[in-house]
């Protein structure tokens, strides 16, 4: 393996884990303003703002590994839909509360043994990422596996609405594990994690939480992949759109 | 205490030598009035408030932009939720306060009935929404009626920091390219009479101003503070290079303060009357987030229910 090779392999591995964020981020935002009370609008709000913040770590490591001089705001906001490299579960509609509850919960549960695993990366920025982002994701994953227990096991509403969301998430969620070439070869040297450990803890807690909040876990009858390559939803698009559109409209200025 | 001295004489001799009231104080029944009226004002205002900014989160237009103006946005949530609680002390729940928001019978701050049409707004609201904010806010900190006054001193020293925040936002648009400054140029000529407008009516005309000064909730004349904002604007507009959109505006030697036009006042009540741009939208978003949130806190609470019995049942 050249020496090209690996820093354009690393540059799409760290690009994945910026994009997660960032648009897992952009949707969470959505609800400022509009939770359900005061407190967890808060709530929302603060979890969003970390995973921008996790965002900008990311991306600006990203540009770093690349090498051609660009931003976190160049990745941010000069990619287009077939560059984006989030799983599709991120880029989603925001729905209503259980929806956003059910993809958190599934995410940050991901992102918690994923980053809980990445803090021993021989990379060293990658690491020290992982371990500031892990105690975020320790609290994100507390604060939705909480609401999924208070929704499954609340009214017959909110199960009836939880259980909705569960079941149009789960085909998402298989591509949280589809690793491919640039994930084993991270985790063949030691950048990257094992996805196998991963899905297992995750499969653990998932079923535990789904248990708990009186859920059952739906079979999957389709599943949904792509992100990894940039194949995505036809929901991107649109959220790009509105994303980037000041940086498109005036480009080349500082804001 | 002898016996001539009444409840009301001492209560007005402990402002007077101004000790905190505290919310298991004996308080005159209007004292508490004034205070709810204007505590939750305050608290709608902020929640209120989060929705013409929060509109621009998905669109900044950088990512230490948008993490700014989320925290920003969080803030206030934090500013409604401390202020809510201070209203609770004097005797009424979250729920009744939510209720007279939206059916229009609690006020909030009219600032917000103005729509955020492009980013420089979110510089503009920032720069002179909140100095106008700060400026009301800072006597507020020896308000009276003491969990109000804790409330203050620390949701002002946030208030600083966004003010600050936005007045740099302003400062990279108008040091930028031509479209920016002309941008920021137009956000100040939207943003700056409402801002004005937003020490409410004149003193001739303020309804609750005497008896607010003499109970110590309010320490300075509407007119007092909206001089004192224009002061300190007209430096600050300078040193952006930006033009307030005032013909009257100038320097007054033998007063030592700016002159200004005349305000609006058709204006001031029209939109506190519910007629401005964007009062209607205001109030509509804020029950539908309420609404749709109705299942949500049901199942919250059932789910206590739910495990309050189960731990009953265990400990039996």
């Amino acid at each position: 393996m050249s020496g090209e090779t690996t820093r354009q392999e690393l540059f799409q591995y760290v690009i994945r884990l910026g994009d997660n964020a960032l648009i897992n981020g952009q949707r969470l935002a959505e609800w400022c303003g509009r939770g359900p009370f005061v407190e967890e609008d808060i709530a929302m709000t603060n979890i969003a703002l970390d995973l921008v913040g996790r965002a900008r770590m990311l991306l600006t490591y990203a540009g770093e590994v690349e090498g051609a001089g660009r931003t976190e705001d160049d990745l941010a906001y000069f990619r287009n839909e077939r560059e984006f490299r989030n799983f599709q579960i991120m880029e989603l509609p925001v729905g209503d509360f259980a929806f956003t509850t059910a993809r958190q919960f599934f995410v940050d549960a991901y992102d918690y043994f994923y980053y809980r695993a990445l803090q021993h990366s021989v990379d060293s920025t990658l690491a020290g990422i992982a371990a500031k982002t892990l105690k975020e994701c320790e609290y994100h994953l507390r604060h939705s596996a909480e609401w999924m227990l208070r929704l499954g096991d609340g009214t017959e509403q909110s199960h009836a609405k939880i259980s909705t969301a569960v079941a149009e998430l789960m085909p998402f969620t298989y591509e949280l594990f589809d690793a491919d070439g640039i994930d084993r070869a991270m985790q063949a040297n030691q950048i990257g994690v094992d996805l196998n450990t991963v899905e297992a803890l995750w499969n653990e807690k998932v079923n535990n939480v789904l248990d708990e909040a009186t859920l059952e876990r739906p079979e999957l009858k389709y599943t949904r992949s792509g992100g990894r390559q940039g194949l995505h939803s036809e929901h991107i698009g649109y959220l790009l759109a509105e994303m980037q559109s000041l940086q498109r409209a005036m480009p080349g200025q500082d804001w | 205490m002898t016996d001539s001295t009444t409840l009301p004489e001492i209560f007005q001799g402990r402002i007077d030598s101004e000790e905190k009231i505290e919310p298991r104080d004996w308080m005159p029944d209007a004292y508490r009035k004034t205070l709810i009226r204007q505590i939750s004002q305050h608290a709608h205002s902020e929640i209120v408030g989060q929705l013409p900014e929060g509109n621009w989160i998905t669109r900044a237009p950088s990512l230490r932009r948008k993490a700014i103006l989320l925290a920003k946005v969080q803030d206030e949530a934090g500013h409604g939720l401390y202020l809510y609680s201070a209203a609770e002390t004097l005797g009424i729940s979250r729920e009744q306060m939510l209720e007279q928001l939206h059916s229009g019978k609690a006020k909030y701050s009219s600032i917000f009935n103005y729509p955020t049409l492009t980013w420089a707004d979110i510089g503009a609201i920032g720069w002179l929404v909140d100095s106008a904010a700060i400026i009301n806010q800072i006597p507020l900190c020896r308000c009276s009626y003491g969990p109000y006054a804790r409330a203050m001193v620390r949701i002002c020293k946030e208030e600083s920091f966004h003010q600050r925040q936005g007045y740099e936002l302003l400062m990279t648009l108008c040091q930028g390219s031509e479209e920016q400054k002309a941008m920021a140029q137009d956000a100040i000529n939207r943003w700056w009479w409402p801002s004005v407008m937003m020490f409410g009516p004149g003193d001739a005309n303020s309804t609750h101003s005497a008896q607010s000064m003499q109970w110590k909730i309010k320490r300075n004349s509407n007119d007092e503070l909206r001089q004192k904002f224009v002061d300190q604007a007209v430096p600050q507009a300078e040193y952006l290079g930006l033009t307030l959109p005032d013909p009257d505006l100038k320097w007054n030697e033998a007063r030592g303060h700016y002159d200004f036009g005349e305000i609006d006042w058709d204006e001031f009540y029209q939109v506190v009357g519910g007629n401005g741009p964007c009062n209607h939208e205001r109030i509509s978003a804020r029950i539908k987030a309420h609404e749709d949130g109705a299942w949500v806190r049901e199942a919250a609470l059932a789910y206590a229910d739910k495990q309050r019995q189960r731990a009953r049942k265990a400990a039996a």
